[in-house]
């Protein structure tokens, strides 16, 4: 009974402990509330600054999940909705930031380094290739000679 | 050919020390403002001493002002505002200032017992014009022309410091060239 009990406590307790955002929004389809989880989670506190608004506890995170909601109520698409809160706060609040002439290196970095290391490889194999082509044959000569040191060698160690 | 490539680490090394090094010392919270050229943003709020005065956006027209968010749950405004007194005392710098976040009461008291350096108080309860002008904390402080667009954004406390080598050269730079 006491088990019983205890199961019933931590199963209620458990949505608690999930609810990472205080302030509730109220949404008539599921769909909405992720197109709502998902804006949030993309977009920066500016305040904190490596926390997104969906973590942030900052008043500034707040006002601005509250602007998300009053815009998508509104109607607005999720490009018109970010794009009035950077025109506020700045590109900085986009973890994925616009491709532009600005910030393509930042986006063509992974691609480079990925580039960059293939390259490197290649180099590897190209020129480890090249010398086992460059290493000659044993003439006959050396080919005695080696079958000659590898007997003594196993004379010695037989005696 | 192969020479250079031995050298090749040593390159990237010190291109990236020296990127590396020009980020030492700025402060990754000091963000630039998205408003900067950019007009002050439509508002229509309260005067703070007096209710029924409305104010709005034509209030940055016609000459250099600041302006100042703050708040009385701000410690940091504290610290600022005997400078701010400095400032439209000494220095005859009209100050608009913002009061964001706060209560009328406190505010009033606060400027009663400390001084009002502020030519006008805008009084923003809610924090609307606050969230308009992309403010994420208290004290920040605009630099706005004569035609009312924000040229400069600094967040954090105004001291003399800062305002011999911060604001006044902007102030300056739009006086001469516009």
């Amino acid at each position: 009974m006491v088990r019983f009990a205890l199961v019933a406590v931590l199963l209620l307790l458990a949505p608690m402990a999930s609810a990472q955002v205080a302030d509730v929004y109220n949404f008539e389809t599921t769909q909405q509330e992720q197109r709502f989880q998902d804006l949030i989670a993309e977009l920066r506190c500016p305040k904190c600054q490596n926390q997104n608004i969906a973590d942030s506890n900052s008043p500034i995170s707040k006002d601005m999940r509250a602007e998300v909601y009053r815009r998508m109520r509104a109607g607005e698409s999720n490009d018109e909705i970010v794009d009035a809160l950077v025109n506020r706060f700045g590109e900085f609040i986009l973890y994925r930031p616009q491709v532009e002439k600005r910030t393509i290196l930042l986006w063509a970095t992974p691609a480079i380094a990925v580039l960059g290391g293939l390259l490197v490889v290649i180099g590897v194999i190209v020129r480890s290739r090249r010398q086992t082509d460059e290493t000659p044959e044993l003439t006959a000569e050396e080919k005695a000679r080696v079958a000659k040191i590898l007997a003594e060698d196993d004379q010695d160690n037989r005696a | 050919m192969k020479r250079f490539l031995l050298f090749l680490p040593l390159l990237i090394a010190v291109v990236l020390g020296v990127v590396l090094f020009a980020g030492i010392g700025k402060d990754p919270t000091k963000l630039e403002s998205a408003l900067i050229g950019k007009p002050v943003p439509a508002f229509n709020l309260e005067d703070l001493n007096t209710p029924e005065t409305q104010l709005n956006e034509t209030l940055f027209k016609g000459k250099v002002q600041l302006l100042n968010v703050w708040g009385t749950w701000c410690p940091a405004c504290r610290d600022e505002h005997d400078d701010l007194m400095w400032l439209a005392e000494e220095q005859g710098v009209s100050i608009v200032g913002l009061n964001y976040k706060d209560n009328r009461d406190d505010a009033l008291v606060w400027l009663d017992r400390l001084g009002n350096p502020y030519s006008t108080s805008i009084y923003d309860p809610r924090g609307t014009l606050g969230f308009d002008l992309g403010v994420y904390g208290a004290p920040e402080t605009f630099v706005i022309d004569e035609q009312g667009v924000v040229r400069y954004r600094h967040v954090g406390v105004v001291n003399e410091k800062i305002w011999q080598e911060t604001l006044l050269p902007v102030i300056n730079d739009i006086r001469e060239n516009g």
